[in-house]
């Protein structure tokens, strides 16, 4: 276990290494400049963009511009974004606690969905329950989050007038009724994501149920007399779930990645919204950092789930 | 419309038989500024009105929460850094200058004690320098008093070319000198007409000197006050995230009485415009919205909701087609669209003048833009009201047809007319941007009908408006036959403006395409026109060449005017604002109160 953990994470260095020199080159060979905001402005004198070019080390070949940011990142400098004139990692953390907020209840609303109406539906396959949740479930992930996020704004804001759409992460108010506050403008993005991605893990569950339900030993456990709910919690849900637990932690990077079309919508301050900015501003070092950290936290849980998945199976060993 | 008929008109103003606010409307329909038009008249000896907007309140604060929404959040809050309006708003909320732009271009004082003047002696030798006198008793958000150390500091730190501020071109030519703890002298090289540059408006943000001291020239990113804005204005810092949120409080002691009416402001970023528009028209979420680029339908739908209404404030921005005068498909001397080439077509002024002929500016208007736009035969600015006598406009798709075959132009079995061998086939490009498209199909459809044919095809704003010399698919490059594109004219004067015709400025790859003579047009006789007006200490003299300038280029078909586009904001029905078109929108927030009470 202690050698495998060691292996894959000295696979992890090149990895991230090779991810960071890609990411870099794509966004450098990208077209687009910064400064292109000034350019537009005649009272800017070119001489400006220049010396400001400059001063960031724009002008310098791509490779040297790599290894200056390499360097960095290894003292802990995560680079200084052109367009704020802010360090990038102050930037990342005003971001992070809304962000884990609003995805994280999203993420914890669709296993709540999930679970449950998967694995009742499993237990009752196409009865009218399981036809009606699975016509449910496929509407849920066929519509885009665009879409019902507009949907919602429309019935709850506008006709309804019982919830703001626009998301503040600054709320002056204290104790329940900020809270109060705070669930109200939370309530439309966390459904409108949980619901997407509860559809869609329904779907999952369900069909993890059936292909254990089936087994022999499951069987044998209702022949020996066990009632129908101790046989399917304690001996098929345990066994179901090893593939939804691998699903589960691998969408888990996606609580920091945030949600890029739902926060334009509700105008969630997260990280999606600060990465899709950026990369419309060609903030680069806004950019490398939100997608580098991305790509650690995919290899981080990919380590995990395989990890998890040996706890879960002891079939499973790690060699 | 030439200097002696001008020097008639101000003399009208001076003995009173003109109306001070017609004066201006003129000015502004031959394609001057209000502002332009505004020192014209101060510099006759004919004063500034100074304009009492109708402030109700009779105590500070007890106004509640201010929120506005912006799509474009402020991303930096320091005034000189600004990478666009929308940081230069977000700074105003904290900093203010001498003086603003109201909306018929006076020169309102914020933190001048009064607006230098002939008269006053404020404007010596002829505008070579100018006195400004400070307001007594303004303090800091710290506490600590405003003197003209504060002021000297500004032009000290924004003309350093080290500190890197966006606001260098208006300091750098300039010396500003104390006299005292509240007066400055501000000293051009030479006479300068329009010498309300420095100190007033979005470039003229005063920061105090106790806390960016220590921070000029090369050290200026590391200011921790960059982050955390301390000003004089309305409202004292609270809160920043870049992209997302400022937000400020009352400042308890601002120093105009009974001002601000709000207890906080929130001005919130992100979204889209058709949204914002919503949240202030519709539902009434938010009090303000800035910028709404949304079809006139939509907003006329949202309105319908009772809550709010769109203000529409005519300004300089002007949406424009350049036709290429050189030859972009076929290099010489090793480069596309060199400036000694020719176009094989609108090299030719008839050809130039029949392109104009077929844009329909009136259904752009009708269909499209709505109340946010006016047809306008002007490359200055021109509100409805008037239109000069000197530049006309109109779609005429026979007259265009006449003009080419008298042109020699003839049609070819596919109806496409040819000259030479040459067919008449245009690639015709602009920003992806729905309304952009709708435009370029209405040209496309008359041009059809005159037998030319036009290749639409559109870029990503990100690329198109980007000065990446690497991308041939840049405005700056222009490596097409015609494209179109909005241009701002961010200064009230109208000098930097029409620079945008000098051959020194032609794009090339010399400068890498970042001159401003985008159309490449080169005539010695525009260039000694725009020389003269540099060095002209008349200001009526020098509005009259720029008129003169501006009928050059739009008589020459260089560039087809389409269309005049006002701002357009979002207000609460209560909210009651003070906005001009010549400087920000919270250029006088101060004075913004809500009628009734608390909402």
């Amino acid at each position: 276990m202690g050698h495998y953990l060691l292996r894959r994470l000295a696979i992890a260095v090149p990895s991230l290494l090779g991810i960071s020199v890609v990411l870099f080159t794509v966004l450098a060979l990208a077209p687009g400049d910064p400064f292109s905001e000034m350019a537009l402005n005649p009272n800017i004198p070119p001489e400006v963009q220049a010396n400001l070019r400059l001063k960031f080390g724009l002008d310098d070949p791509i490779w040297q511009r790599y290894f200056r940011w390499l360097l960095a990142m290894f003292h802990g400098d995560w680079g200084f974004s052109f367009i704020s004139r802010v360090d990038v990692d102050t930037l990342i953390l005003q971001r992070v606690p809304v962000t884990l907020a609003v995805i994280g209840a999203s993420q914890v609303v669709a296993l709540l969905i999930a679970l449950p109406v998967g694995i009742y539906s499993a237990a009752r396959p196409y009865s009218w329950f399981d036809r009606i949740a699975s016509t449910l479930a496929f509407v849920g992930f066929s519509l885009p989050t665009f879409f019902t996020g507009l949907l919602l704004i429309l019935l709850f804001s506008i006709k309804l007038d019982w919830l703001p759409f626009v998301f503040r992460s600054d709320i002056a108010a204290t104790g329940w009724q900020w809270w109060w506050e705070h669930l109200k403008q939370a309530i439309m993005p966390v459904m409108v994501l949980g619901l997407f991605q509860g559809a869609s893990w329904t779907r999952y569950v369900r069909s993890a149920v059936l292909d254990v339900v089936r087994l022999d030993y499951v069987t044998t456990a209702r022949s020996k007399g066990l009632r129908e709910r101790a046989v399917i919690m304690k001996h098929v849900v345990r066994n179901a779930l090893i593939p939804v637990v691998t699903l589960v932690a691998l969408t888990m990077p996606q609580v920091f990645g945030g949600a890029i079309v739902t926060e334009q919508i509700f105008r969630v301050p997260g990280i999606g919204s600060l990465l899709i900015d950026a990369i419309l501003r060609n903030d680069t070092p806004v950019v490398m950092a939100v997608t580098f950290v991305f790509s650690c936290l995919v290899i981080l849980f990919n380590l995990i789930a395989d990890l998890l998945y040996g706890w879960l199976d002891p079939r499973i060993s790690y060699r | 419309m030439n200097e002696p008929e001008l020097r008639a008109l101000i003399e009208d103003v001076r003995t009173g038989a003109l109306p001070r606010r017609s004066f201006i409307q003129q000015m502004v329909g031959l394609g001057l500024t209000a502002p332009m038009a505004s020192m014209m008249l101060m510099h006759a000896g004919v004063a500034n009105a100074q304009p009492s907007p109708a402030y109700k309140p009779t105590k500070r604060g007890g106004g509640g929460p201010l929120k506005v929404l912006f799509w474009q959040g402020a991303t930096l809050l320091q005034p000189h850094f600004a990478n666009g309006t929308k940081d230069q708003e977000g700074s105003r909320i904290f900093y203010e200058p001498l003086a603003v732009w109201d909306n018929d271009g006076n020169l309102v004082p914020i933190l001048a004690a009064d607006i230098p003047s002939v008269q006053n002696g404020g404007v010596l030798e002829g505008g070579k320098v100018v006195r400004w006198r400070l307001k007594k008793g303004v303090t800091w958000h710290d506490g600590k008093p405003f003197t003209a150390d504060d002021v000297v500091f500004t032009w000290e730190y924004a003309r350093d070319p080290a500190t890197a501020a966006v606001t260098i071109a208006v300091y750098k030519d300039i010396t500003v000198s104390k006299v005292d703890d509240y007066t400055v002298l501000v000293s051009f090289k030479q006479a300068t007409p329009f010498w309300a540059t420095a100190f007033v408006a979005a470039e003229g943000m005063i920061i105090p000197k106790h806390l960016f001291g220590p921070y000029s020239g090369g050290k200026s990113r590391d200011a921790p006050t960059n982050l955390k804005p301390v000003g004089t204005g309305p409202y004292t810092f609270v809160d920043f995230k870049p992209g997302d949120i400022v937000s400020g409080a009352i400042n308890k002691n601002y120093h105009m009485p009974n001002r601000p009416y709000f207890d906080t402001i929130e001005m919130k970023g992100g979204g889209d415009a058709t949204s914002a528009a919503r949240a202030v028209l519709q539902t009434g979420e938010y009090d303000y919205a800035w910028n709404l680029q949304v079809e006139d339908e939509v907003l006329k739908r949202m309105e319908a909701g009772g809550k709010g209404k769109a203000h529409i404030v005519p300004g300089g921005d002007i949406e424009f087609i350049q036709l290429n005068i050189t030859d972009p498909w076929n290099e010489v001397e090793g480069e596309r669209a060199h400036v000694k080439s020719k176009h094989f077509a609108f090299s030719d002024i008839k050809v130039r003048e029949a392109m104009a002929l077929l844009c329909d500016k009136k259904s752009m208007q009708e269909f499209i833009y709505g109340r946010t736009g006016f047809a306008t035969a002007n490359f200055m600015n021109n509100p409805p009201r008037f239109k000069s006598p000197n530049t006309k406009w109109e779609f005429n798709v026979d007259k265009a047809n006449a003009i080419l075959d008298a042109a020699g132009w003839k049609k070819g079995a596919d109806g496409i007319r040819e000259k030479g061998g040459k067919k008449m086939k245009f690639v015709y490009q602009t920003s992806i941007n729905g309304t952009r498209q709708k435009e370029q199909a209405i040209v496309k459809q008359a041009a059809q009908k005159a037998g030319i044919d036009l290749e639409l095809k559109s870029v990503t704003a990100s690329v198109f408006f980007s000065s990446d010399v690497a991308n041939p698919d840049t405005y700056g490059k222009f490596w097409c036959d015609m494209q179109m594109y909005t241009t701002t004219m961010t200064a009230p004067d109208a000098e930097r403006f029409m620079d945008q015709y000098i051959s020194a400025e032609a794009s090339q790859k010399a400068n890498k395409w970042a001159g401003r003579n985008i159309c490449r047009y080169v005539n010695p006789e525009y260039d000694k026109l725009a020389l003269s007006a540099k060095s002209e200490l008349d200001p009526v003299k020098r509005a009259a060449t720029y008129i003169k300038m501006n009928d050059m280029v739009v008589n020459e078909f260089i560039v087809i005017p389409l269309i005049s586009r006002p701002r357009v904001r979002g207000g609460n029905l209560k909210l009651v604002t003070t906005l001009s078109g010549w400087d920000l929108d919270f250029s006088a927030l101060q004075n913004w109160y809500r009628e009734g009470g608390v909402a």
